[in-house]
């Protein structure tokens, strides 16, 4: 069975100007009712699987992206919704901006606008889930690459 | 030694999660429905366990799993003594001392909302645990017996005498399904200010032991709605489990309604009810036995 059955997706908003959030929002709602995925807004990392991230990072924010994004178990993506996540967008240049998302964590989907349209990212995150599936059967030929490579090891000695 | 108690034993601990996943996809489908929205898939429960069981275990102290693992554990001990027609005191007793592992197991962590969460369980449990001696003590009071075999033994089914101790049971049954108002301590959904608080900590295949463990829940605590319709005669079986599901919506009907409470409310009207339904119930069976009839 795949992981992106049931992706669980938590959101935080960096910096945003309520815009995206407000979107995210709305993809939830009956209107684009997003758990016809199984996508359910959980509001703990510890349970994610998908992070999304409305608006640029700043100084302030960049540590509790930071934390978050380690909190949440493997495999995990993140989803940089709205142009100010995907590349910092009109205060890209602002003296307390680091910039995208991807400046501090890595990002697997940008989903560009202002404000981003549900939609979109309602796109975005069926991109994510294969991009989650894909990880997920890394993950397990990683486990199994490892165990050969001790019964290998054990086999030799 | 009598084995044939292993045989409901047996059909318990296999046939439970098919029908707690058919609870569970069935809260989900019905939610959404009456949302006027799509919703998920109606295995969506089981896909969301395996997906657990999948995920990276980040464990923040081995106790904590020891603990959440006693919950599992007790749950479905408490449910098998059930099944096999054991003493309903014990069962009572097995299934707090369950819900005590679960609250043990998030004060162990560190995060402010797991002990936030642990807290409100307590406050929960101390709201319903009055009820659920109450209805052991109903159900002794009408069949003389505490033994779930001699209570499903009778000529007229328990809820004819103890309809009160039946809504008081209901009543607490909206708090052990964590449905609005009284998912306090922790939510299925954003419907409180603090949604993830006992289950904070727990994550990955931890947590999917706990929702292994809530699913026998649901059942075991569906059983025991059935068990007030129960009697000699094999078609009350089937009568039960029409009211355990006539009751199961009306706990979705409820928490779609999204109702919210402060923890003291919730407490004075959990006990406030307990006390006027169960407590009127006793006084006019023990009035009924005094006048003879």
């Amino acid at each position: 069975m795949k992981i992106s059955k049931s992706p669980w997706l938590l959101h935080y908003d960096a910096s945003s100007c309520n815009g995206c959030d407000i979107e995210v929002l709305a993809s939830t709602t009956p209107r684009f009712d997003v758990e016809r995925f199984g996508i359910i807004n959980t509001g703990n990392p510890k349970h994610a699987d998908i992070m999304v991230v409305t608006g640029g990072v700043n100084d302030q924010t960049k540590h509790v992206v930071k934390q978050l994004y380690s909190q949440m178990p493997e495999p995990k993506v993140v989803i940089a919704a709205g142009i100010c996540a995907c590349d910092g967008g009109i205060f890209k240049d602002c003296y307390n901006m680091s910039g995208g998302v991807d400046t501090v964590i890595p990002v697997d989907v940008y989903v560009p606008g202002c404000a981003v349209r549900p939609e979109a990212l309602i796109d975005g995150v069926v991109k994510a889930l294969a991009i989650l599936d894909q990880k997920r059967d890394a993950m397990k030929n990683h486990a199994t690459c490892e165990v050969h490579y001790d019964n290998a090891g054990k086999g030799e000695s | 030694m009598n084995y044939m108690i292993l045989i409901p034993i047996a059909i318990y601990i296999i046939f439970t999660p098919i029908v707690g996943f058919f609870l569970e996809g069935y809260d989900r489908v019905v939610s959404s429905r009456l949302q006027r929205r799509q919703g998920p898939p109606f295995l969506q429960p089981v896909y969301d366990l395996i997906k657990l069981f999948e995920k990276q275990a980040i464990v923040v102290n081995n106790l904590e799993t020891a603990l959440v693992l006693g919950f599992t554990i007790f749950t479905i001990f408490s449910g098998c003594i059930f099944f096999a027609g054991g003493d309903i005191l014990l069962v009572f007793f097995a299934f707090s001392l369950a819900d005590m592992f679960l609250v043990l197991a998030a004060s162990s962590a560190n995060s402010p909302y797991s002990s936030l969460g642990s807290q409100r369980e307590f406050v929960q449990m101390m709201a319903y645990e009055p009820m659920t001696l109450l209805t052991a003590i109903g159900f002794y009071m009408v069949c003389g017996s505490f033994n779930v075999s001699d209570i499903i033994n009778q000529d007229v089914p328990a809820i004819i005498r103890t309809p009160g101790v039946f809504l008081g049971y209901c009543f607490i049954l909206i708090i052990k399904l964590r449905k609005s108002p009284f998912d306090l301590s922790t939510s299925h959904h954003a419907h409180q200010e603090m949604v993830k608080g006992l289950t904070q900590d727990i994550a990955g295949n931890v947590l999917g032991i706990l929702e292994l463990g809530e699913i026998y829940e649901e059942v075991f605590l569906m059983a025991i709605v059935a068990l007030f319709f129960v009697t000699k005669n094999p078609m009350s079986y089937v009568v039960g489990i029409v009211a355990a599901l006539v009751v199961f919506f009306i706990m979705i009907v409820i928490d779609n309604v999204f109702p919210r409470v402060k923890w003291s409310n919730m407490l004075w009207i959990t006990w406030g009810v307990t006390l006027s339904l169960a407590g009127s119930n006793f006084l006019i069976l023990t009035m009924l036995k005094m006048a003879g009839i």
